[in-house]
């Protein structure tokens, strides 16, 4: 062990030091429980260690960094072109509404705006990625509950969407097809018409998901008045997304501050909130924010303007000298991007502010005094996705 | 390139006001409160605000903005201001020296808005959902010292933000609870953000990315627009 001069070695040791010493005040046999890195109620590889006394949790410290990819380096030495199809493994299952606001961040530095059937399309996909990444939350919620149906209804009906995001890009998880200036390509033929019936679908969907799960009493047993975030914690920890407007915060920024680009103004929608700030109100607020999806959806796909998709962009993209940080409404919150350029062909600086890393850092907070079986309830229903915290 | 975009854009320019009031204001209010602390500034009007304090009204800084009602904490990072000593296609100065071409003049380092002096820049970001508008926190670190107060006090989510941008970049905080790494292993070593660290997959393989950036045989005459 030639390491053990280096401090941050002694720190580790301190503190497997105290690890060993835990509840000597509580006078209780104390008990650490290990859940993960690979654990079916943490969803990816998460790990927590948990440390209990009896059922209740003293304790919860998530570790990271099991799926780090170092996407802020990586950016350095990549054209902007090229970085778009490495974000989109940020947040895998509403890849296309990662892209968005890094497209919209060079956008604007290079003041370029896309045309009015670009940023039709885009619009009308960010929201199809919500569907398809808060459906198959609605499923694997009940499933970590135990109501195993719940799943099996979702991955069914999240089919539609991912088959429409298929058929007008190429990709099912990964598109890779917004552009600085616009899309890769127009809409295929009869796209228009499927995408009612795949919002048909999933709006019955909801319904039916209502009644199943959110109506299900046990389900409300294990969800109501647990896990409760009050407004002001939320926001000084940068909870965003449902898991704020769960806590009665009425803020979502498709509506308040949507950069130029999106058209979410040319619908009629409604930003659901709930006052509670349990895990039910988080269920219950997705919930109502994917039925809202599908009516965007709809509505922008009845009004949707003709034109190119394109507008005119030099070939090598140069983004001029500057910053700015653009952020957008992303199925798990708000997702931004800090952009540093320097006139080069690849950015300077990248900070990828992801929405999970944030609302995964409230775990220790609301973790405390919790039992075990309501650490699920309170993880599921914060919703995160691994990739979105690691990035 | 005479025309970069659609129509659309000129109208938002006149929309876009010439001197952003609410903007200016806030940064008064934050001047006021810090007084000599707010050492530059700079504002897009109708977009962004940046506010550039000094190190001694870091944790002061954040203080005002959340008694301002800024009470939303976006993020904590860093930017490392270094031209990449590496460059571009990754090659090192050295490799340079070895393979006989001469070495690149080390560009100047040029910080962005609100200025700056100092190689590393702290960066936070808070929001005020009533206002609609976020401010944009830079502060100057010196090289020998890197060191700065918590904002895990003020702001609680700073606490994770602090941790990665201590492992990414070699920072301290005063008064942080738990400063331990958060994704890198405990026995990492070096500081993967800043700029001359290599990353090593780029030395073992040059950049592909290089292939697609230059012209294509004939295409950029018919288009016209290659550079």
């Amino acid at each position: 062990m030639t390491a053990i001069s280096d401090p941050q070695s002694v720190a580790a040791l301190a503190a497997e030091a105290v690890d060993n010493r835990v509840n000597l005040d509580f006078e209780t046999e104390g008990m650490t429980l290990n859940m993960g890195p690979q654990h079916p109620a943490t969803h990816g590889t998460l790990r927590i260690i948990a440390r209990l006394d009896g059922e209740q949790v003293i304790s919860a410290e998530p570790m990271c960094g099991y799926m780090h990819r170092g996407y802020e380096k990586l950016t350095e030495v990549r054209t902007y072109p090229q970085i778009n199809a490495l974000i989109n493994r940020i947040d895998w299952l509403g890849s296309f509404a990662n892209e968005v606001p890094f497209i919209l961040a060079a956008e604007k530095l290079m003041g370029v705006e896309a045309p009015p059937r670009a940023q039709w399309i885009r619009t009308i996909l960010f929201e199809m990625s919500r569907i398809a990444n808060i459906s198959l939350f609605l499923g694997d919620f009940g499933l970590q509950l135990g109501g195993m149906t719940a799943g099996f209804y979702a991955f069914r009906d999240r089919e539609w969407v991912l088959n429409q995001i298929e058929s007008a890009t190429g990709g099912r998880f990964h598109p890779n097809f917004d552009r600085i200036g616009g899309l890769k390509d127009d809409l295929p033929k009869g796209w228009i018409e499927s995408s009612h019936t795949a919002m048909d679908k999933l709006l019955a969907f909801c319904d039916e998901l209502e009644d199943l799960l959110v109506g299900n009493e046990i389900f409300q047993a294990r969800t109501r008045g647990i896990g409760v975030i009050p407004a002001e914690i939320a926001l000084s920890y940068g909870l965003s997304g449902a898991n704020l407007r769960a806590s009665g915060v009425d803020w979502d920024l498709r509506r308040d501050n949507c950069p130029p680009g999106l058209v979410y103004d040319k619908a009629d929608w409604k930003v659901w909130t709930h006052p509670d700030g349990d895990c039910f109100a988080r269920t219950w607020v997705r919930l109502q924010e994917t039925r809202e999806a599908a009516k965007i959806v709809k509505q922008l796909l009845d009004t949707i303007p003709s034109g190119p998709v394109m507008a005119k962009v030099p070939r090598i993209i140069k983004v001029p000298e500057g910053e700015a940080y653009v952020a957008t409404e992303n199925p798990l919150g708000e997702m931004g991007y800090y952009v540093v350029s320097k006139g080069d062909l690849v950015p300077f600086r990248v900070k990828i502010r992801s929405a999970s890393f944030n609302n995964i850092s409230i775990v220790p907070w609301v973790a405390r005094g919790a039992y075990v079986p309501d650490l699920i309830s309170i993880l599921g229903s914060l919703y995160f996705i691994l990739g979105d915290i690691d990035r | 390139m005479s025309q970069l975009s659609s129509a659309d854009t000129e109208t938002l320019e006149e929309a876009a006001p010439a001197i952003d009031e609410a903007r200016e204001a806030v940064l008064a209010e934050i001047t006021a409160r810090l007084g000599e602390g707010v050492v530059g500034s700079h504002i897009r009007p109708g977009d962004d605000l940046w506010i550039r304090v000094d190190r001694a009204n870091w944790v002061a800084a954040a203080e005002a903005a959340k008694a301002m009602g800024y009470r939303f904490f976006d993020f904590l990072s860093a930017i490392d201001w270094l031209p990449s000593p590496f460059g571009r296609d990754m090659d090192s100065q050295e490799d340079r020296v070895v393979s006989g071409t001469p070495a690149k003049e080390p560009e100047a380092m040029v910080q962005g808005y609100a200025g700056g002096e100092t190689r590393f820049q702290l960066l936070a970001r808070v929001y005020s959902i009533s206002a609609g508008m976020g401010i944009t926190f830079k502060c100057d670190l010196p090289d020998d010292d890197l060191t700065a107060g918590t904002w895990s006090n003020v702001y609680a989510g700073a606490n994770w933000h602090e941790r990665e941008a201590r492992e990414m970049f070699g920072f301290s905080f005063d008064g942080h609870p738990n400063m331990i790494n958060l994704y890198l292993p405990a026995d990492f070593v070096g500081h993967p953000l800043r700029k001359d660290f290599p990353l090593l997959a780029r030395r073992v393989r040059p950049w592909p990315g290089i292939v697609d950036v230059e012209p294509m045989p004939g295409v950029a005459d018919e288009e016209g627009e290659g550079e």
